[in-house]
């Protein structure tokens, strides 16, 4: 028990930050990437649909590490993209916290994008003729009925990818490294403390991430829930 | 008020091609389901898009070749079979939903809306939450709060039980009262668009078979197709055997007529209603329900026998078939009649007087 105060003690909390902010601006990106990517691939033609759709899934069925290996392929420094960014914009994103949030974001973004488009398929076209007729704009029929009509999809959508953004392990690994205090992520943390025999640390984290993701399903549909009153109980 | 529509659309297994040029403000379409009617108001509203054609509103072009007005442009108001309701929405919501001005104006207009629309109370529910009947006040808010130069009603009425049917015909026709815009009424049920419309359009198969004068229509089809959507339960194919004969082997006789039958006579309607019974008391002298036969009146009778019988709470359905003929055909009998029948039996044959004979294309 000593042994257990002592460490959380002398625990160091960056992974628990670095995790949090990752998980955070991941999923802001998908939220708004799935939804316009739905958007759009819903209003495609058929043949355009198809192919859309199976790129912006992949990232979803393919092991992280080969998205891993792309992104770095991607955005390594000797690499055109990469050299562009760094030269032009001093942007760099192998081996930074930038880098955690792309990897995070590239996996987690699938299951908005899916999640939404599903959920925007179940909306009721009439809904959208109606808002034409009624000279709303297709924005505004869009974020003020679609969006909240597909409430609970997109509320799934958005705790999966959360949940998803912030325990990625694999793509991170690769592009933006386990640097302590930059880009250590407790996913990190937790196999690198493993690999060194103490369990009991790994312990703490593991506690520590699912008290968060408790936390977070229990408020969003605590929220859902009150949004949600069209929906009808069975 | 003034409206062209003239228009094309590939449609499945055919195509629509719907013209009228209309001055009237209550016109009813009446068509089969899948004819094609509600496509048609869809295209009018602007939500769907024609192949080819015209669209004239009171001399605004809302569609032409190179002309498309967005449906936002077009103050063409809709009024969902189901009301499309947003779901997410107060009722104060909904109705403001499509209103420009500042907050202020809007809700004015959201008050009045509420107010004339009998919505007190209400304001601050969900559509979930409200009846059929209230849903369908709402919609028709949020159609009317938007000041439409034209509304389209498409089958409001077809999801509602019958007895709530009749309510909200009646308090629909009312509230339109006061609207001096264009209506257009597409149904399938001949009782709303006859309650509801001057001028009746009939579709079949993607195609305007008539158009005219309601009460016109129904008390003289002219159509195959217009007889059976007016309701008119006997129609049969006919031979014209020459100007005053016809000849109509599903029922086994050859008509006489008094009037001169046109030489483009295909089918013959007869409303299940109309007929008259006879008994045979004696060879020479048929009898009418009231006992009597008026004489010097040309007999177009059917020997029938009955093949079945439906009874309903205000008449029953006679089905029949003539001796000779192999359709069957259809009697209404109004309950007060009901005992006469009682008393002589079913008759031999049924009379059909030839003013009430449809003569049809």
């Amino acid at each position: 028990m000593e042994e257990l105060m002592d460490i959380v003690q002398g625990l160091d909390w960056s992974p628990l930050f670095i995790s949090l902010k990752t998980g955070v601006v991941a999923t802001i990106l998908s939220f708004f990437l799935g939804i316009y990517a739905a958007r759009k691939v819903i209003h495609a033609e058929p043949r355009v649909k198809a192919v859309a759709d199976g790129i912006l899934t992949l990232p979803m069925v393919l092991p992280p590490t080969v998205a891993g290996f792309f992104l770095l392929l991607l955005f390594s420094r000797r690499r055109p993209l990469g050299t562009l960014l760094y030269e032009n914009f001093g942007i760099s994103v192998v081996q930074t916290w930038l880098g955690c949030i792309i990897a995070a974001t590239i996996i987690a973004f699938p299951l908005m994008y899916r999640n939404a488009r599903a959920a925007f398929e179940q909306v009721d076209v009439n809904l959208v003729y109606a808002g034409r007729t009624l000279g709303m704009s297709e924005m505004a029929i869009f974020w003020k009925v679609v969006v909240p009509t597909a409430g609970p999809g997109i509320m799934s959508g958005t705790i999966l990818t959360f949940a998803r953004a912030m325990g990625e392990y694999g793509a991170t690994s690769m592009l933006a490294g386990n640097i302590p205090g930059k880009t250590g992520t407790i996913s990190q943390r937790i196999a690198m403390v493993i690999q060194d025999g103490d369990y009991l640390t790994a312990g703490v984290w593991v506690v520590i991430v699912i008290l968060i993701a408790f936390l977070v399903i229990f408020l969003m549909s605590l929220i859902s829930g009150k949004k949600m009153k069209q929906v009808k109980r069975w | 008020m003034s409206m062209k529509v003239g228009i094309k659309k590939k449609l499945g297994t055919f195509e629509l091609d719907f013209e009228i040029h209309s001055d009237c403000k209550r016109i009813g379409i009446l068509g089969a389901s899948g004819c094609g009617k509600s496509m048609t108001l869809k295209c009018i509203a602007g939500i769907e898009t024609p192949d080819q054609g015209k669209i004239v509103v009171d001399g605004h072009t809302l569609y032409d070749r190179g002309v498309n007005i967005k449906p936002q442009k077009r103050k063409v108001g809709y009024l969902f079979q189901n009301y499309a309701l947003f779901p997410n929405m107060t009722v104060g919501a909904n109705i403001g939903a499509g209103l420009k001005g500042n907050k202020e104006q809007n809700r004015r207009i959201v008050d009045q809306m509420i107010a004339k629309f009998r919505l007190e109370g209400l304001r601050d529910r969900l559509p979930g939450e409200l009846s059929g009947g209230q849903q369908q006040r709402v919609a028709l808010a949020r159609i009317m709060a938007y000041e439409p130069e034209m509304i389209l009603l498409d089958e409001p009425f077809s999801a509602l039980d019958a007895f709530l049917k009749d309510q909200l015909q009646q308090e629909l026709m009312k509230m339109l009262e006061g609207y001096d815009g264009t209506v257009i009424l597409v149904s399938h049920s001949r009782d709303e668009i006859y309650r509801f419309s001057e001028e009746l359009v009939i579709m079949a198969a993607g195609r305007v078979v008539c158009h005219g004068k309601t009460k016109e229509i129904f008390a003289n089809p002219q159509w195959k197709e217009a007889a059976r959507l007016t309701g008119c339960k006997n129609i049969t194919a006919a031979q014209r055997v020459d100007g005053h004969h016809l000849e109509v082997p599903a029922w086994g006789i050859i008509l006489t007529l008094q009037r001169e039958i046109p030489a483009d006579i295909r089918f013959v309607g007869f409303r299940a209603h109309d007929f008259l019974p006879v008994w045979k008391s004696s060879a020479e002298d048929p009898v009418l329900w009231n006992g009597t036969f008026p004489k010097g009146i040309i007999e177009n009778r059917i020997p029938v026998k009955v093949d079945s019988m439906a009874e309903l709470p205000f008449e029953r359905k006679y089905f029949l078939r003539s001796s000779d003929g192999s359709e069957e055909i259809c009697w209404f009998v109004q309950r007060d009649q009901w005992q006469l029948l009682e008393k002589k039996g079913l008759p031999d044959e049924l009379e059909i007087p030839e003013e009430k004979l449809l003569l049809l294309r």
